[in-house]
Parts: C-alpha cells; sequence; structure tokens
C-alpha cells in the first residue's frame, strides 16, 4: 500500500541529490579552478614503442585519439592570443604525431599534416621543417611506394629550407614511383636548373590546391594569397623607389596624394600594406591572415 | 546433437535475461554519439575513426562478455549444485561442455553481427551525407565489404577467448579463470616477440624455448587486421582462412581437453 507514493519520492530525492551534486561540483570549479589547461599540455608517455605496449592491441583507436590530441594542440596554439603564447611554441605537435604514426604507421593523414604545419614558421608553426622531414622519412619506411611523401619532403627542401639541389633530387624520386603525376619531372628539372622562381612556387601550391583535404586545401590558399601580395610588393616598391621621400618620409598617402596610387593599397586578405616611413619599405601588415611571409624561395632569408 | 543444442539455447537465454545483450545499446550510442562529435575534432578522418572506434568497441566488448561470462559456465552449475540435475540427465559431461560454449559462442555471434549491422549503418549514412570530393580523399568506401575480413577474425578470437575461459572454469575458481585467461589473452597478444627473440638474444636454448612457446601461446595478434582493413589495405582471403582454421585447431584442442578434464571431476 505505500510502495506507489514512496517511488516518486524516492526519484525526485535521486533527481535532487545528482542536481546538488551538479550545483556543488559547478560552484568549487568557479571557486578552486584546476589549471585544466595546463595538464592538456602534458604528454605524460612520450615514447612511441612504450605506447605500442601500453594500447594493448588498439594501436588505431589510440592513434586516433593523439591524431585528435594533435589538432586540438595546433589549433589551441594557433589560435591563442600572442601575448599569452609566449610559452606556447607547438612544442607537443611533433611528439603526438610521432606517437599516432608509430602506433598507425599507415596514417596518412598525420605524415601529410605535419609535413605542411611542422615547417611553418612561428606564429603559424613551431618552425622545424628538420622534423617534417624525419615524420616524411618514417612515413616513406612504412610505405615505400607513395609518392606524395618524397614529395613533401621535396616541397619541404624548396620551401623551407631553400635546398634546391635535395628538393631537385626529392622531386626525382616521387617523380619515380608508381602512380607519380607525369609534372614531377618537369618540377624536379626546373629545380636543378633555376633554383627556383616565384612561378614554380605557385605551380606546386596550385597542386597542392586540388588535395582532398580541407585544411591542406586553406593553407595552399594563403600561400598563393602570399606569393600574389609579393607580387604586388614588387611593384609597389618600385613605385615607392619612382616618387621618393616627400616631406622627409614616405606615406601611402603623399602617394596617393600625387596621383601615384588611387588609394591606399591592401594586400589580397584586404589588410593594407605597410610602408616603412624611414626606408620606403612595403610589408604585409602584422594585423594581416597572411602574416607572417614566407622567406620567399631564391631570396636570402 | 540434440542435447548439445539444448544446452546451448539455455545459455543463451539465460546471458539474455542476464541482460547481456545490453551492451548494444552503449555501443550504439557510442557510434551514434561519436559519429555526431567527431566530425568537429578529426579535420576531416571521422569516417576512419568511426571504422577503428566500431570495431575496438565489437573486440573489447566481446572481450568482456567472453571472459566474464565464459568463466562462470561450469563453476556456476557447480556452485549453485544445479550439476547434479544435469548429469543426472541424458547428457554426457562432453556434450555439456560443447553445449556450454556453443551458447555462448551465439550469444557472441548474435552481439558481433548486431554490432556490424550498426556499423554499417552508421558508416552508410556518413558515406550518404558526405561530398563527393571528400569522399574521392577516402581510402576506402566508408561501408567498405573489407571490414568484414576484420569482423571474422575478431569473432574467431573471440571464440578462441571463450574457449580459454571455459577451459579454465572447468577445474579453477572465476576469479582464477578470469586471472589466467586475460593473463593468457595479454601473453598472446604480444606473442610475435617470442618469435623475434632471436634478434636480441644469442643463446640457442633460450631461441629455441622461446619458439616452443610462441607456437605452445596462441597467437592473438594474428588476428587483428582492424589497421590494414581501415586503410583500405589488402588482407589476404587466404590469410582470413588461415587464421580462422588455426583459431578453429586451437578451440577444438581447448574443448577436448576442457572435456578431459571435467569428466575426471567427482561430483560427489
Amino acid at each position: 500500500m505505500t510502495a506507489a507514493p514512496t517511488r516518486p519520492v524516492a526519484a525526485a530525492l535521486a533527481l535532487c541529490a545528482l542536481g546538488g551534486a551538479m550545483a556543488l561540483q559547478a560552484a568549487r570549479d568557479q571557486a578552486y579552478p584546476r589549471g585544466d589547461a595546463a595538464r592538456n599540455r602534458v604528454l605524460y608517455v612520450r615514447s612511441p614503442a612504450a605506447m605500442k605496449r601500453l594500447t594493448f592491441g588498439f594501436e588505431a583507436l589510440a592513434a586516433d585519439v593523439y591524431w585528435i590530441r594533435a589538432i586540438q594542440h595546433y589549433g589551441g596554439d594557433r589560435l591563442e592570443k600572442r601575448e599569452r603564447a609566449q610559452a606556447r611554441r607547438y612544442e607537443l605537435l611533433y611528439p603526438l604525431l610521432d606517437i599516432a604514426t608509430s602506433l598507425d604507421p599507415y596514417f596518412n593523414i598525420a605524415y601529410r599534416f605535419g609535413a605542411i604545419f611542422l615547417g611553418e614558421p612561428y606564429p603559424g608553426g613551431p618552425g622545424r621543417p628538420d622534423l617534417a622531414v624525419t615524420l616524411l622519412r618514417k612515413g616513406i619506411a612504412a610505405m615505400p611506394q607513395k609518392w606524395e611523401y618524397y614529395h613533401d619532403i621535396a616541397f619541404v627542401y624548396y620551401w623551407r629550407l631553400h635546398d634546391y639541389k635535395a628538393a631537385g633530387e626529392w622531386f626525382q624520386r616521387a617523380a619515380s614511383q608508381p602512380h607519380a603525376p607525369n609534372w614531377l619531372p618537369a618540377v624536379a628539372a626546373s629545380m636543378v636548373s633555376r633554383s627556383s622562381d616565384r612561378a614554380t612556387a605557385r605551380f606546386m601550391w596550385q597542386q597542392l590546391m586540388r588535395s582532398e583535404q580541407a585544411w591542406i586545401r586553406r593553407n595552399a590558399e594563403r600561400s598563393l594569397l602570399q606569393l600574389q601580395a609579393l607580387d604586388q610588393i614588387d611593384q609597389l616598391q618600385a613605385i615607392v623607389a619612382r616618387a621618393g621621400r616627400s616631406a622627409g618620409a614616405y606615406s601611402w598617402y603623399a602617394l596617393t596624394g600625387r596621383g601615384m596610387l588611387s588609394g591606399v593599397p591592401v594586400d589580397p586578405a584586404g589588410t593594407p600594406y605597410s610602408l616603412d616611413a624611414f626606408s620606403g619599405r612595403v610589408r604585409v601588415s602584422s594585423a594581416s591572415p597572411l602574416f607572417p611571409m614566407p622567406s620567399e624561395p631564391g631570396q636570402p632569408q | 546433437m540434440r542435447a548439445i543444442s539444448i544446452v546451448a539455447v539455455n545459455v543463451f537465454r539465460e546471458s539474455v535475461r542476464d541482460r547481456v545483450l545490453y551492451n548494444l545499446v552503449i555501443f550504439a550510442l557510442l557510434l551514434i554519439g561519436a559519429s555526431y562529435v567527431l566530425g568537429q575534432l578529426t579535420a576531416g578522418q571521422d569516417v576512419k575513426i568511426i571504422k577503428d572506434l566500431g570495431l575496438a568497441a565489437m573486440s573489447v566488448f566481446g572481450l568482456f562478455i567472453a571472459i566474464f561470462i565464459g568463466i562462470g559456465l561450469v563453476s556456476k552449475e557447480v556452485e549453485r549444485r544445479s550439476i547434479y540435475a544435469l548429469l543426472a540427465k541424458p547428457v554426457t559431461r562432453g556434450q555439456f561442455i560443447s553445449g556450454k560454449y556453443a551458447g555462448l559462442v551465439l550469444t557472441l555471434a548474435v552481439n558481433v553481427a548486431a554490432m556490424t549491422v550498426g556499423l554499417y549503418l552508421v558508416l552508410g549514412y556518413m558515406g550518404w551525407t558526405e561530398t563527393e570530393a571528400m569522399k574521392a580523399g577516402w581510402e576506402a568506401p566508408a561501408a567498405d565489404p573489407a571490414l568484414l575480413k576484420a569482423v571474422v577474425l575478431i569473432t574467431v578470437e573471440l571464440m578462441l577467448v571463450t574457449a580459454i575461459a571455459l577451459f579454465f572454469s572447468t577445474f579453477s575458481s572465476p576469479l582464477l579463470s578470469a586471472a589466467l585467461t586475460f593473463g593468457l589473452y595479454v601473453a598472446g597478444r604480444f606473442n610475435a616477440d617470442l618469435k623475434n627473440l632471436d634478434q636480441v638474444v644469442n643463446s640457442r636454448p633460450t631461441i629455441w624455448i622461446a619458439r616452443a612457446v610462441y607456437h605452445l601461446l596462441p597467437d592473438f595478434s594474428a588476428f587483428d587486421v582492424k589497421t590494414q582493413v581501415v586503410h583500405g589495405l589488402p588482407v589476404a582471403a587466404g590469410y582470413v582462412a588461415t587464421t580462422a582454421a588455426y583459431g578453429g585447431l586451437y578451440i577444438v584442442a581447448l574443448l577436448v581437453s576442457a572435456t578431459l578434464i571435467f569428466s575426471r571431476r567427482d561430483f560427489k
């Protein structure tokens, strides 16, 4: 007779207790912050071999977890405000990708992600092209016929390290792999003969624009805009040189006043270029999404 | 045969009564939840990760069922003293062991089959909603039939774990059986290291002993082709057939040994 009314009461009591616990947890977290962000940056096991043992036959799933961590780590550091990010220089990006690719040696996208972003200079990446090459060599050891890895190493040598001889050799190796595209031998020859130019760089980024991965396409798109900016800077620099210094300083307003420009020039991302008042040097503004600009192939770094 | 099927059906019914198949609900929630969340986190790798997750969950859930139910198959009957009533009926001890084994394998098979259907439904939906440009970058199609090779070997692996659990269950307590089964599973996972011991040790007798242990222990790592099928790498049908046959023979050896041990047990 008494069982029926007690059941809803018990359920309500359980719900109240659970709600109370949740409220208490929220209040405690607010009163005593636990610094979860710092804990997320700790990599407890750095040895890929040890991790392989610990995952116990579920290496692929563990590799997925490390891949997600690598993406979050990279994205977190990239989006972090610069003043807060001084101590954060993507220090876990390589170890995370190294473990992911050791656990799953066929994790194609992890090698290619590393190839592009490990070499990216700070603040866009850790500026470690050497580690990008190391990761890709590991990919080649796992899948020796994957022409993309040879191509990516060549690209790192060309675009980041400006070692055109090595780039040419790696493009040549990429061209000799099965299913390699027919434009690779031409690129390899271009490396050897001309030590590269913007047209070659543009061609290679355009090839990467065809990638099925949205983030590779986005990165290629940004690089193509940077190349476009470099062309525009050359033109603007010529105009500035022709105009000369006005009233002791270079300025866009002086140039537009003299009718040499129709307005303050903007880069392909829509941010005005900066003009150094004393040296007259035209640069991409540090506020532009295109900043920092790459050190141009064929130019001193 | 009739006696075996009666025992088997009863084991299956008991598993259903024990709500073992509730894990299917967890599996479904896990996959659906993961497919929703992963798209935001994985930079275009959600299909690969759903495949990894689905196959790993199949393996883990099955392993828990095989070990924790397998260890109680015989010992529970002895503890509850229902073994006396059972053996008084026209059921031989061999039929009893075979029936118990077949019942749990049936439970696992239903479980794996339902999980496979769930995994294909989620993958099919993901493939259906994805753009053609994105699909072009996949190493293998979303609802790839090759995944079935991994599913087949997971099933045989779980059948082998069940046979080991049942074997230990015929002569030891449930706790000890669980520990021994799990220990053998772990040892079998790292079995390949014993095969390659000659690369780190020079002593011939040590190498021979390691090789002997390698052949004696169940080679669980051989059943794992999850990574290959997820990446669309070829897994030869001959490999699947040979490994499945290896598992089958090992299971026969364990069931025969279990029957021999159980036949010698005195319940008076």
